[in-house]
């Protein structure tokens, strides 16, 4: 089955990872360009692409300081992780929206990248 | 705000306003044609030390006190102040940035310099280092009567602001006291960046960089300093600690060489990336490491085609 790949909202998203949002007034019509998923923060910035949607199991902080610093237009913890208030806290401070899926991180970017959207290189 | 982010963002502020935010609009001025025993009034109602010499609108000189006193000091001769005026005039125009009116200030020594409309090259104003002050502090809507500020306002304000006038230049101290807080100086850099309009790729390059290198110094070494300066065409940033220092370099810059141990794993970092990723940030790279001393990285950007 051949599909198409592009650009996917965040509302888009959140309904197809079953995932709630944990901060205020989310941009649900921003559009991630690409997915990236990781638990380890180099690896995100040495392969992430500006407007990325971030996937990863990292709650802490710096998830969030990592995403500010890479341009991703969101981060989404999988495994039904809650992360810590001090993170959803810089999260408002940054304006980075934080989404939460039940789903596990394998599962969670299998569905996006099934439903067309890219992984980082790929856009080149 | 303490002090040094005080500075900081007064330096940013300089390059941001312009000239006319901060000049006086309403300026007395004095035709070439008055008599010169008429000035001290004009100067003592108006409390000011100098006057711009105009003719239908155009600036011809300046005539300040001083130059009253030379002349009555002379023999004080009937004349009129096209006489007696200066007629080379440091000017300005009111669309510069701020901080050519500062530098300008400070090189020719003079207290005000009148400003020029670029197009109709008629006065439009007149700045002192006073209305600078005024404009900048508004603008930062600081508390002058707060404890500190009101010394620091007049004594080391410009100063600060031209100790390298063509040259913006910060610093920022890391502390590792926890992981946890890492980034902040990153998230800082980027901030002030984008607010002097660099081009999106290159605020991202330097961003991951100060990143990389920030959470290294925390996790390595401790505590350590970023120092970046701008100047027309490149960012240049360095990042210095005092740590263990590095044995083998090559080995370090290997991607997935990592020495950091399982809490700092468990963080999400230690994939052997850091140093990798600055190097392909950065058009420049340069690393220095001595056992037992510490590790300096020097790193650099170009914005040629990258100012928005
Ligand atoms: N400032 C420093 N002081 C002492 N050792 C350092 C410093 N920076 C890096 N190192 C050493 O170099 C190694 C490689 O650093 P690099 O940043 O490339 O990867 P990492 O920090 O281990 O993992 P990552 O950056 O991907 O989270 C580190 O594991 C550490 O041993
Ligand atoms: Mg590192």
């Amino acid at each position: 089955m051949e599909v198409a790949t592009g650009p996917m909202t965040l509302r888009r998203i959140q309904e197809m990872l079953g995932a709630s949002c944990i901060t205020a007034d989310p941009p649900l019509d921003l559009e991630a360009l690409v997915g990236c998923a990781s638990d380890l923060m180099s690896n995100v910035l040495a392969f992430g692409r500006p407007h990325a949607i971030l996937l990863t199991g990292l709650t802490s902080p710096q998830t969030v300081r990592t995403a500010e610093v890479a341009d991703c237009v969101a981060v989404c913890f999988a495994y039904g992780r809650q992360p810590p208030a001090e993170t959803i806290e810089l999260a408002e401070g940054s304006g980075i929206p934080l989404f939460v899926t039940p789903l596990t991180l394998y599962a969670a970017s299998g569905r996006l990248y099934e439903l067309g959207l890219p992984g980082c290189p790929e856009i080149e | 705000m303490n002090r040094k982010e005080t500075v900081n963002e007064l330096q940013l502020l300089v390059y941001e306003l312009d000239v006319e935010s901060a000049m006086t609009k309403e300026v007395v001025t004095v035709s070439p044609d008055l008599a010169m025993d008429k000035l001290p009034k004009i100067l003592k109602s108006n409390r000011i030390t100098g006057v711009p010499v105009t003719e239908d609108g155009r600036l011809v000189g300046i005539i300040s006190l001083e130059d009253y006193v030379r002349w009555a000091a002379d023999d004080g001769k009937p004349s009129c102040v096209g006489d007696v005026m200066t007629r080379k005039v440091h000017t300005i125009y009111s669309d510069e940035p701020l901080v050519s009116a500062v530098s300008r200030l400070e090189r020719f020594a003079c207290g005000r310099l009148p400003v020029l409309d670029r197009t109709t090259d008629t006065l439009a104003g007149i700045v002192t280092k006073g209305d600078v002050i005024e404009s900048m502090l508004g603008n930062l809507e600081i508390d002058y009567r707060e404890e500190g500020l009101r010394t620091y306002r007049t004594s080391r304000f410009f100063e600060d602001i031209v100790s390298d006038s063509t040259e913006l230049s910060f610093a920022y101290e890391i502390r590792g006291e926890s992981i946890s807080e890492g980034g902040e100086v990153a998230s800082s850099l980027k901030k002030t960046l984008r607010r002097l309009g660099m081009h999106p790729d290159v605020v991202r390059r330097a961003a991951i960089t100060v990143y990389e290198a920030e959470m290294n110094v925390i996790i390595y070494a401790k505590a350590g300093r970023v120092r970046v300066s701008i100047d027309q065409h490149h960012i240049s940033m360095v990042v210095e600690d005092e740590g263990p220092g590095i044995p083998d370099l090559e080995q370090a810059m290997a991607p997935g060489f990592s020495t950091a141990p399982e809490s700092v794993r468990e963080l999400g970092f230690g994939a052997g990336m850091g140093l990798p990723n600055i190097k392909q940030c950065a058009e420049s790279f340069e690393i220095e490491s001595v056992v037992g001393e510490g590790t300096t990285l020097r790193v650099s950007f170009h914005m040629e085609e990258a100012c928005a």
